[in-house]
């Protein structure tokens, strides 16, 4: 049988071969009616929702369709203040003398109101960040519950813990969270905080409150002493004012290096405790013995989820010479695959730009890898004409000396480099000020291993990436930040061993 | 190879179908397990609705190989079967017919008689269905007389023995011969990636039965414990296209056995239209191989025609 025979055979269907047949995904849309979100929100301080005294609200909005959600208060020194000595209170009065049993069933008892009304919260979190609701539904949410369970059982543990060791909690703890996991950061932070038997002033993202105040909400029902969780709404100024206050004893701050740095000076000379969680540039390496379409999965995770907003994205990818024709052919054809819009439609893959901020600093970081030589592919998918969008995008032939190659763009945008040597692979993935995490695909165990050695990086992920679970503890190198988050290496910000 | 060899001695001369045992084995990098699987359950996890949903369920129809590959089949039971493949639904005359009847080689005839002028596809088992474990002779003897019988499509059988005690070449080889045996009639290579182990062998076994000759990939026999699987039908998915990137040849996928929902039969057509992309999705390309299947579906096509669900009494049962 010859070639033009298997051509010519009979066919079950007119047309030419090659007609492309287009399947549109009808819209599947989680429903929203079920979601209550108030026409405003005040501060939530000592156990109640109190007006902020500067008496101003500002407005949070969908950066899918820029329409306004809700408004919440901005909090004022006085405001923070009053957080503050809440916190104190609570402290002094309840929290750190309360059998540690009856922490963890308070904090029991918020992670199963998260889980029961895990819904509500994952709808809340599309619509205030932008994200996918498959990701607010099934790691979010989910994630954010887990971490509280985690923590809850370390209450009455503590002295197995720290073994040999006293431990005591520390007192107030300041914390301020980003916009890219705005529930699951809250979680983080209060989880081991609470745990520990600390009390807290909690300052969410601006563009991010609602999931934070619903929390506030959760924290009312689940009947927690007043005071012991306080959280606060407000921008730059109000987090600056959290942490310049004197009676806070511990700051945990996860956001920009550049804010992080400037905490850091803020409050050197004082007895503060610091933990910082700050940005990445995360080099994911791909080996010529990868599994190569599980690493192109991989690839795609690790810098499309949540929109590329991720501090440890994988947004250097580190190709073998050897295996960059496949990798990037692959990656081209599974990029165009992704389906980006309406972020409540359970189809969507890639969601809205958090905000039009941040927006504007994708596209300036895009246009200087144009500028400085490096070629650029993009999705060729519609984006809505309302909102804050952007198309997922990669460059090839980056150099290590590029913009994009060595600043955060924290965005869906890849740089693709090459190696030839292993050694190659290490010297340039680590030649950067970050070191928060790290991706290594390739079939040799060994490998892995001498990777997970020599990579400077807090988290090195072996044939995956971007997969997190409260007992695995989380945190930088470098400029990436300082302390732990997550497993028992979480516990230790929130203690004082003796 | 040098173009005097070409001159001298034609049989050199490379068909696109006709490549190495080499050329196979070069392509069969590992899969990882882990990382395939969560692939596979991110993409059943797309939710197909209103339009998208019957669209993709009537081509699901077109897609499937009707099948009955029992010890007590008989003309009776085949031409019952044949009739429910013409006019899946008789209260729906929209619905496209499937895409082939599968039976054994003897019933062959009857299905012949009973599917004429229908546009409907015969397909077959042959070569020592469904374990394998015959004389290669006799395979090939039995695919001749199955095509003679009036068949259009061979699904074969490889030797698993053969492959999991390495011995690629005597695969190839047998794949080759059968193909060549075939005629005119399509190729379907079942891998009974039940038996193989892991993903890494799934891989393998495609590229050897690709580059020998298969029109189609095809998974399980269905007489195995462990049939089809989305993780599984991903990884010979992702070999087809790379398949087609080397050799520019398109081949078609065949998940068979326990594919018994239709909203199962829906993650199965996501998972091909988001790896291979809109020209897969033909039966020339792609089928299901399945028993039960079909009802489901047409239950399914009659709750999005008429807005309730009906009790199984309403749907015949071949």
């Amino acid at each position: 049988m010859t070639t033009s025979e298997i051509e010519t055979r009979e066919r079950l269907t007119p047309g030419p071969a090659s007609s492309a047949i287009v399947w549109e995904y009808s819209p599947s849309l989680e429903s929203t009616d079920h979601v209550k979100i108030a026409p405003r929100y005040n501060l939530f301080i000592g156990g109640k929702f109190v007006e902020p005294h500067s008496k101003k609200w500002f407005p949070t909005i969908n950066p899918a369709t820029e329409e306004r959600l809700s408004e919440v208060a901005e909090a004022d020194a006085v405001d923070v203040d009053r957080a503050v000595a809440e916190a104190r209170r609570a402290y002094d009065k309840v929290w750190r003398k309360i059998a540690p049993s009856e922490r963890a069933k308070y904090i029991f008892r918020i992670a199963r109101l998260i889980q029961e009304k895990s819904r509500a919260l994952a709808v809340a979190e599309t619509l205030d960040g932008g994200k996918p609701i498959k990701e607010s539904r099934d790691i979010d949410i989910p994630l954010a519950a887990a971490h509280f369970f985690y923590y809850a059982g370390w209450a009455d543990k503590l002295e197995y813990a720290f073994p040999n060791r006293n431990v005591a909690s520390i007192g107030v703890a300041g914390q301020i969270i980003p916009w890219n996991f705005p529930l699951l950061m809250a979680a983080w932070k209060l989880a081991p905080a609470l745990a520990a038997g600390n009390t807290i002033v909690l300052k969410p993202a601006e563009t991010t409150p609602l999931t934070a105040l619903m929390l506030a909400e959760i924290i009312q029902e689940a009947e927690l002493p007043p005071g012991v969780v306080n959280i606060i709404t407000g921008a730059g100024a109000t987090g600056a004012a959290l942490v310049a206050h004197e009676d806070v004893d511990k700051i945990a701050f996860t956001g920009s290096t550049e804010v992080g740095k400037r905490i850091q000076r803020s409050i050197s000379g004082t007895k503060k405790k610091l933990t910082l969680e700050l940005g990445g540039k995360a080099p994911n390496i791909v080996f010529d013995d990868a599994p190569l379409d599980q690493a192109v999965e991989g690839i795609i995770n690790g810098i499309y989820f949540n929109q590329g907003h991720v501090c440890c994205a994988g947004s250097r990818l580190f190709v073998q010479e050897s295996v960059v024709e496949p990798i990037i052919r692959k990656l081209r054809e599974r990029v165009q695959t992704l389906r980006v819009g309406n972020p409540l439609d359970k189809n969507t893959d890639v969601g809205a730009i958090n905000s039009r901020e941040q927006l504007e600093r994708i596209r300036e970081l895009v246009e200087s890898g144009v500028e400085e030589g490096a070629e650029i592919f993009q999705s060729s998918c519609a984006l809505p004409a309302r909102g804050f969008w952007f198309a997922p995008t990669f460059f090839t032939g980056v150099a290590q000396s590029y913009r994009i190659a060595t600043e955060e763009i924290f965005g869906p945008v890849l740089s693709v480099l090459t190696f030839r040597t292993p050694e190659e692979a290490i010297e340039k993935a680590n030649n950067t000020p970050y070191g928060l995490s790290a991706g290594v695909w390739t079939e040799k165990g060994s490998r892995i291993l001498k990777m997970t050695q020599k990579l400077r990086a807090g988290v090195v992920w072996a044939n995956t990436y971007n997969k997190f679970d409260p007992a695995s503890p989380f945190g930088g190198f470098k400029e990436s930040g300082f302390g732990r988050e997550g497993g028992l290496h979480g516990l230790a910000p929130y203690v004082v061993l003796s | 190879m040098s173009e005097s060899l070409i001159t001298h001695s034609p049989a050199y001369v490379p068909a696109l179908f006709r490549r190495s045992l080499a050329d196979a084995l070069e392509m069969a990098h590992g899969v990882d397990a882990v990382a395939a699987e969560e692939r596979a359950a991110a993409l059943a996890k797309r939710s197909l609705k209103k339009e998208s949903k019957v669209w993709g369920l009537k081509l699901a129809i077109s897609m499937m190989d009707l099948t009955t590959l029992e010890g007590k089949d008989t003309p009776g039971k085949v031409h019952a079967l044949c009739q429910k493949a013409m006019r899946p639904d008789p209260s729906d005359p929209t619905l496209p017919h499937v895409g082939a009847v599968c039976v054994y080689p003897t019933m062959v005839p009857f299905v012949r008689q009973a599917l004429k002028g229908s546009g409907v596809h015969i397909a077959s088992v042959a070569t020592g269905f469904p374990s394998g474990q015959t004389f290669t002779s006799i395979k090939v003897q039995e695919t001749r007389e199955t095509v003679a019988a009036g068949a259009d499509e061979i699904d074969m059988v490889i030797d698993r023995g053969a492959f999991l005690s390495g011995n690629y070449q005597k695969v190839f080889d047998e794949i080759a011969e059968i193909k060549e045996a075939c005629g005119p009639a399509h190729l379907k290579v079942i891998l009974e990636t039940g038996e193989l182990a892991n993903y890494d062998q799934v891989r393998r076994a495609s590229l050897i039965a690709m580059f020998a000759g298969a029109d189609f990939i095809k998974t399980s026999t269905g007489k195995v414990t462990v049939n089809a699987t989305l993780p599984v039908t991903l990884v010979m998915l992702e070999a087809i296209r790379d398949f087609l990137h080397t050799t520019g040849k398109k081949i078609g996928m065949k998940p068979a056995g326990g594919i018994a929902t239709a909203k199962l039969a829906l993650s199965y057509l996501v998972m091909l239209y988001e790896t291979l992309g809109g020209e897969w999705m033909t039966p020339d390309l792609f089928r299901f191989g399945a028993s039960s299947l079909l009802n489901d579906v047409l239950m399914q096509l009659r709750k999005e025609r008429t807005g309730a669900y009906q009790s199984g009494d309403y749907f015949t049962i071949d």
